[in-house]
């Protein structure tokens, strides 16, 4: 027969694909690949928020949550009540909108109040979010300096490590690495359960909030909340929100996640400060002058291996921030100013993109290995800056999410308006108070 | 040229020279004239005013001149077919159909033309570039010349208006606006999907609701699958089935297969029950398989035929044809036992008879064949296609080697 003869003409072929594969295997195999797509699904919706909390737990988190409980021990505990819950409506709102919209938060400020006020806005942003980078890699410098590895190393040696891996586009690769690293966090819960504190005196002060009237306590309150509530992220939050393709219709799941983000992530801020407090404080170490003081908090935990740990935790949330902040920088101010970007484009088709970018990462890291650069006194203020910054954000994002033609049945409870604007008050006023105090000397 | 940074910076004055204010908002009517502004919007002392374009007499840096006394203004207002350039325009993103990309308007260029008595003002284009981005920035701060003598010194980037594809959301503004997109159904399908891929959901919704169902599913292929599920979603479920169907159903079932059941389901339900079924069937196929991988939109010809014959069956169906390189042909039963390049057909003397131009070599993969196999295949043979048979060896589909492109590219 024709047919036959055919098929006996390529043996290999034919056997190469001969059918192997039994019915039961078959469903089995089915079965598998429904299961890796319902975890996919899950991951995804598990992305945006619950990265975007771990992230803001950087350098500038590390080093001032521990600052907070070495200076002033249990006292500023209160704060965590009243930011926790504002962490949570800003994020959720960013999520909303970027759900809703479909765009990023520049993109909105830019169409709905024009070109000069998203420049000015850019203009700080960038200024921000370059103390920022460069608190970054001073957390590299800081933490590679427990082993005596020199900042002229570790900090040239990361800044080209994170510029090469987003434009040659494997960060993605590379941040569930992170992701996972970002573990340790739970290191401080537990050491700060192990380090005995003082838990009738923590929970008074968080029950009974004290404030000392003094410009260091107030540059610390500013610090904490712009460090908790950076305004960096909430641009990256909602232009990650975008980019996963989250829709209004499935934007249930999306809020769960970020509310569990953001309580994760104060919780182990709480931590750190309880921790810090606890072995620190208590023990009259009332000043962080390097690493190595801040890792004394791991060691109820790890005892003689803190150093190492701490390191390890440092090092890996820095690195983790630096490969986010100069190019979700990049991305916002692009968008929002009307250039080219996307890593996907080459270097002449979104030359201002790319500029600004290696510019964040060199200068960065540039400043950070000045002689005498005081290193961990930097990244305190960067965040401070932040504080500094977050109330004119708020603004603009208060606003947005109340226009009715962008977000239709999605804008803002009472409640949340009531939040977000007593936020906008309370922390501008502290700014305004500690801008004129400073000022004065 | 004068931009609309400097119109809405201008002092308006009657007749009589009396300043009334500045204007606010520049309203064209494309359903009257798609170029000239019909009315200006004056903002003077608290009120919003509408300037007819009849009444404008002069526009010049310096002023901005009606012919009528103010008292013969009347209120502004606003409806719906009016094309309101400082909110629907500035700011915006459009879709710069020449340059095939989605930009930002930093400025919008107008040209006045004097006509016995009164100036009329037309859209010309859209600023995208550095000078209309420093024009934005220190309007108001410097005077007007001081900033046009500035701003030349700075990279300038306009798109005409007629390259301008407008993105509005609401249907029925799109419709009372006169946006149609002609000129973006034009493009190329790789290039429209690269546009959409730039945009929000809603605004991929809006343009392809306007597309028709051929341009529509071309341009729907060439989008990454997250996007093009969400557009899929986005639409109405007869559109959307219209478009699964006009796909090519590899394609279509990749897609469907993505889907959440329930809604894949309701769109087979949708469809033409022919075309249904058809895809129905490749759904069954799990991805990674060839059965996966396959098209069933082919041609298979009888063996027993001649040259002549499969090119009658070429003609007789021009759109699998336009995309096919080979005939299939199967015997009685519907069993594959060879195939033919076209070149060969062409080639070959119309009576030769087909079974003479088989290659001795027939390669063929099995539904469940796995993807590796599948490529190892194209990669060793050098194959352009590659039929698929079933359990009867009857040829069930065909894999092309776009799809392998396709899928090896996104391994990398």
């Amino acid at each position: 027969m024709q047919e036959r003869r055919a098929y006996s003409l390529q043996p290999t072929a034919y056997s190469l694909l001969s059918s192997s594969l039994q019915p039961t295997a078959h469903s089995l195999k089915r079965w598998l690949r429904d299961w890796k797509l319902r975890l996919l699904i899950f991951f995804s919706i598990l992305g945006p928020g619950f990265i975007t909390a771990n992230v803001d737990n950087d350098a500038g988190g590390i080093y001032t949550y521990s600052l907070a409980g070495a200076k002033f021990g249990y006292l500023l505990l209160w704060i965590f009540v009243p930011m926790t819950i504002a962490l949570v409506v800003v994020q959720e709102m960013c999520s909303r909108m970027g759900a809703v919209t479909g765009k990023g938060l520049s993109d909105l400020i830019r169409e709905e109040f024009g070109f000069r006020i998203t420049f000015l806005m850019m203009a700080a942003l960038v200024l921000a979010n370059f103390t920022n980078v460069m608190a970054e890699f001073a957390g590299v410098a800081s933490s590679l300096q427990i082993f005596g590895v020199s900042p002229y190393i570790s900090v040239p040696a990361s800044a080209f490590l994170v510029w090469v891996l987003v434009v040659r586009g494997d960060y993605k690769s590379v941040e569930k690495v992170f992701l996972v690293a970002s573990g340790f966090y739970i290191a401080y819960i537990v050491s700060g359960a192990l380090a005995h504190p003082d838990w009738l005196l923590a929970a008074a002060n968080v029950a009974r909030p004290r404030m000392p009237l003094t410009t260091e306590a107030l540059m610390m309150v500013v610090g904490l909340i712009g460090t908790t509530i950076a305004p960096w992220m909430q641009f990256y939050l909602q232009a990650a929100v975008v980019e996963k393709g989250v829709q209004a219709e499935q934007y249930a799941a999306s809020r769960v996640e970020v509310v569990i983000g953001c309580i994760f992530m104060s919780v182990v801020a709480f931590f750190i400060v309880v921790a810090c407090a606890a072995t620190l404080h208590v023990g009259g170490q009332h000043e962080i002058k390097d690493a190595g003081h801040a890792a004394v908090a791991l060691r109820p935990l790890a005892g003689r291996y803190a150093s190492l740990l701490f390191t390890f935790g440092l090092f890996n949330a820095s690195l983790f921030a630096a490969s986010i902040l100069p190019l979700a920088t990049a991305y916002t101010v692009c968008e929002g100013l009307g250039f080219e970007s996307g890593v996907n484009k080459r270097f002449s088709e979104a030359p201002f993109f790319y500029w600004l970018y290696t510019l964040l990462i060199v200068l960065g890291a540039g400043v950070v290995l000045i002689p005498g650069f005081p290193l961990i006194r930097m990244i305190f203020l960067s965040q401070v800056i932040n504080g500094l910054l977050l109330p004119f954000i708020l603004v603009f994002m208060v606003l947005l999410i109340n226009r009715v033609d962008l977000m239709g049945e999605y804008t803002n409870s009472r409640l949340y308006n009531v939040i977000t604007w007593a936020t906008v008050i309370v922390v501008g006023l502290l700014g305004a108070i500690l801008t004129v105090a400073t000022l004065r000397g | 040229m004068i931009y609309l940074t400097e119109l809405l910076r201008l002092p308006v004055l009657d007749s009589a020279g009396r300043p009334l204010g500045r204007l606010s908002e520049v309203a064209v009517v494309p359903a009257e004239d798609p170029k000239r502004v019909a009315q200006f919007v004056l903002r003077s002392r608290g009120r919003r005013l509408a300037i007819g374009h009849e009444a404008v007499q002069e526009v010049s840096l310096n002023a901005f001149r009606l012919s009528v006394p103010s008292e013969q203004l009347r209120e502004f207002d606003p409806r719906d077919d009016q094309l309101l350039v400082t909110k629907d325009v500035l700011d915006q993103q459009i879709i710069d159909i020449n340059g095939r990309k989605v930009v930002r308007v930093n400025d919008v260029g107008f040209l006045e033309q004097r006509t016995d008595g009164t100036c009329e003002v037309r859209l010309a284009e859209v600023d995208v570039g550095l000078s209309g981005a420093f024009r934005r920035l220190f309007q108001g701060l410097l005077p007007l010349a001081a900033i046009r003598s500035l701003e030349k010194h700075l990279a300038h980037r306009v798109i005409p208006w007629e390259f301008v594809d407008l993105i509005e959301t609401d249907p029925k503004r799109r419709v009372k606006l006169k946006i149609s997109h002609d000129k973006l159904a034009r493009l190329h399908p790789a290039d429209l999907a690269d546009i959409v891929e730039e945009l929000a959901p809603a605004e991929r919704e809006a343009i392809f609701e306007s597309l028709d169902e051929t341009k529509a599913a071309e341009a729907l292929s060439e989008v990454e699958p997250k996007v093009q599920r969400s557009i899929i979603q986005s639409l109405d479920a007869e559109k959307a089935a219209d478009i699964l169907e006009e796909m090519a159903p590899d394609e279509a079932a990749d897609l469907l297969g993505d889907l959440p059941g329930r809604t894949s389901k309701g769109f087979l339900e949708d469809m033409q029950p022919a075309e249904a079924e058809e895809l129905g069937e490749l759904l069954e196929f799990p991805e990674d398989t060839a059965g996966g991988m396959m098209t069933t939109d082919f041609i298979a010809v009888p063996e027993t035929g001649s040259v002549d014959s499969a090119i009658a069956v070429l003609r007789a169906n021009r759109e699998t044809a336009h995309t096919a390189n080979a005939v299939f042909l199967v015997d009685a039963q519907d069993r594959l036992t060879g195939s033919v390049p076209l070149a060969e057909l062409f080639l070959a003397s119309p009576s030769t008879l087909l079974a003479q131009l088989k290659p001795d070599l027939l390669l063929f993969a099995h539904l469940d064949s796995s993807e590796d196999d599948v490529i190892t295949l194209f990669d060793k043979y050098n194959v352009l296609t590659l039929p698929v048979i079933d359990e009867e060896y009857v040829l069930a589909g065909v894999i092309t080697a776009d799809d392998i492109i396709s899928l090896l590219k996104s391994k990398l």
